[in-house]
């Protein structure tokens, strides 16, 4: 697995840039200026890409630790560990850059729509699955502890996702009207999709690369990690 | 059981807590009677949120500390059906003297007098599910020795859908709405919390116990 | 070993177990077997495992490898059974202080209240064994007031109380003068007599003559 990831990490890293390069060319100089918003509607390039992968890095966190919890595969435990930090870090870009974006959309820093405000409880969400993590000291302990919070995390979701919905349309009907997407051209959708591609990439990237300190720290006292360390001198 | 109400401070504390941060805010905001009124359900929600969360802290520990809750494991009945009791007194000593003390409080908060039912009913469902829900988080920090500012980072985002439902009820009723359907919802979440949080509160309880020494 | 030991059927084991903690390897590869009618000792400096391994058969504690039998069944499929014929007693006494000992007593041992028998004849036999333990008189007062002996002779009423198969002691005399030593010296006799089984640890010596004592050595650190 160790092996494994290491192979894959430089090819998903290298495709990211590739796809990121791309993308960005496109999002950036080809794709026209929004008539609306002018050009600052293109952080949406950075903006939807990384509130998609916060949510997906979540699922994919509570999903192996379902697993871990189900038939104790340790394996499976190396991947939430791995992606939360990962996944907090999606979340903070996503809303550093969805403020920015509100500065000149709203002429605010920060406003209380439904989306921003869901990002914001999903971030509190990884930060308390990090800080437990952190504050039990045995390793199995922390592990399951952890593993049983991300999936009662992951039931809540959708529910604090539909009763912040709720909550907004109360006290802000006007908002999400002006916020409905209208249809997108297709020349500033296909750079969307190709940073999405490229964040997709990026994480299993820094996944790879995660996973890889991880086993090592957690097998060290396994006899491969010694001869490892043979055969690059060390 | 027993245990709660013998010992004063269990139930009397967080219902103290309640009323000092209730009356914290028209001390913060000013006594200005239409302003309260338009604050006072989100005011006496996330009061008595917080006046929960304060009493979630000991849940567990003592039975911790002392052994009982590794004799618990031991005992080979089912723990899911233990911690239901367990937390079921916690909300009786708990949840149910905040409910009965939110009428006055609400008097002191200028709440419309339509809203007083309302904020009784939301706030007997809402404590309900917010032990079941906090009782998780106590459960998973059961080991540590100081989890107070952990157990409220790991909850209370969890307990947002209470409190929208919860506030949002009074709110509407205040302003002579329909609630039916927030209280719906509410009870749909206490359905969903007393069903399924003992799974997760026995299991992260077996945690702590393997973890502690 | 005497040889009719060996016939008693085989009540808990283990083998291979191996539980690290942190960089530390407490248990490197240990067999454990425990049979009716048998004494175990382990023994260890302080800091070897003991508590931990006790905990680790029971499925108190995380271990890293190996595999646990109860009665030949792998431990994970009788884990409530295993659980059913136990009594643990460890480092806390798992007494509630603000319950009174006939209190704690009675919720710890839910089959002295089941069935036939009433609240009244329940208290007689608690009363009984607590004045055999010297503490009878402390009955109804809040344990918080009890001294640590005390509490500790509470928590050991519980073997008179409760039948179960299995002991599982960890350091039973702490805090014990010798007639506690005594006491708890005589009731282990009188279970491994009547066929149950004892794992037990101290750093008092205890002897159970004429029963033989299996000792179970762990290396400490390494």
């Amino acid at each position: 697995m160790y092996r494994l990831a290491g192979r894959l990490a430089p090819w998903f890293g290298g495709l990211c840039l590739l796809s990121l390069a791309v993308g960005l060319y496109l999002g950036l100089v080809v794709a026209p200026a929004d008539y609306e918003q002018g050009d600052s509607y293109r952080i949406i390039y950075i903006h939807v890409p990384a509130a998609w992968m916060s949510m997906f890095t979540y699922v994919v966190m509570a999903t192996s630790s379902a697993i871990f919890l189900i038939w104790r595969l340790k394996i499976a435990d190396v991947v939430a560990e791995a992606s939360a930090p990962i996944g907090a870090a999606f979340t903070a870009v996503a809303l550093l850059t969805g403020s920015f974006w509100g500065k000149p959309m709203w002429g605010t820093w920060w406003i209380w729509d439904a989306r921003l405000t869901s990002e914001l409880l999903l971030l509190f969400l990884y930060l308390g699955y990090m800080a437990l993590r952190g504050a039990l000291d045995t390793p199995q302990g922390s592990a399951r502890a952890a593993a049983i919070l991300a999936v009662v995390g992951v039931v809540n979701i959708p529910i604090i996702h539909f009763s912040v919905e709720w909550w907004n349309t109360l006290h802000q009907p006007a908002t999400i009207t002006k916020l409905g997407k209208p249809s997108m051209h297709i020349s500033m959708l296909r750079p969307l999709l190709l940073m999405a591609l490229a964040f997709q990439l990026l994480y299993f990237h820094n996944l790879m690369v995660r996973m890889r300190t991880l086993i090592l720290s957690r097998e060290s006292r396994a006899s491969w990690v010694a001869e490892l360390n043979v055969e690059t001198g060390n | 059981m027993k245990l709660a109400i013998r010992s004063a401070g269990q139930w009397l504390n967080p219902l103290l807590f309640f009323v000092i941060v209730v009356t914290l805010f028209p001390l913060g905001i000013g006594p200005g009677p239409n302003m309260l009124a338009t604050i006072a359900p989100g005011v006496l929600w996330v009061s008595a949120l917080l006046a929960m969360m304060l009493s979630l802290d000991a849940l567990f520990a003592n039975d911790f500390r002392d052994g009982t809750l590794e004799q618990m494991v031991l005992s080979g009945h089912p723990l899911t059906v233990m911690v239901m009791g367990k937390v079921m007194a916690h909300w009786v000593t708990s949840g149910l003297p905040l409910v009965l003390l939110s009428p006055l409080l609400g008097l002191m908060m200028q709440l419309p007098e339509g809203a007083y039912g309302i904020l009784i009913v939301s706030l007997l469902l809402g404590t309900l599910s917010l032990s079941f829900i906090g009782a998780i988080g106590a459960a998973l920090i059961v080991s540590l020795n100081q989890g107070g500012v952990l157990l409220s980072l790991l909850v209370l985002p969890l307990t947002v859908p209470v409190l929208i439902f919860g506030s949002g009820a009074v709110a509407g009723a205040g302003m002579g709405l329909e609630t039916s359907a927030h209280l719906s919802l509410l009870f749909a979440i206490v359905f969903l919390s007393v069903s399924l949080a003992p799974l997760a509160i026995a299991g992260a309880l077996r945690v702590g116990v393997a973890a502690g020494r | 070993m005497a040889i009719h030991m060996t016939e008693q059927p085989v009540l808990l084991s283990a083998t291979g177990m191996s539980i690290w903690r942190g960089e530390h390897l407490l248990v490197d590869e240990l067999d454990v077997c425990v049979r009716a009618g048998s004494i175990v000792q382990i023994q260890g400096s302080n800091g070897s495992g003991k508590t931990t391994l006790l905990r680790a058969l029971i499925g108190l504690a995380e271990f890293d490898e190996g595999e646990i039998f109860w009665r030949g069944e792998p431990v994970r499929r009788a884990q409530d059974e295993l659980h059913a014929s136990l009594i643990y007693l460890g480092h806390k006494a798992g007494i509630t202080a603000g319950l009174t000992p006939l209190e704690n007593l009675l919720s710890l041992c839910p089959e002295l209240t089941s069935g036939e028998r009433g609240e009244s004849s329940a208290r007689l036999l608690v009363q009984q064994v607590l004045d055999e333990l010297g503490i009878g008189e402390r009955i109804d007062l809040p344990s918080a007031a009890l001294s640590a002996g005390q509490q500790r002779r509470v928590s050991l009423a519980r073997l008179r109380l409760q039948s179960a198969t299995l002991w599982v002691l960890d350091e039973p005399l702490t805090s014990l003068d010798a007639d506690g030593y005594g006491w708890v010296q005589a009731e282990i006799q009188r279970h491994v007599g009547e066929g149950g089984a004892v794992m037990f640890t101290t750093h008092q010596s205890l002897s159970f003559d004429p029963l033989p004592v299996q000792t179970l050595q762990l290396a400490g650190d390494q």
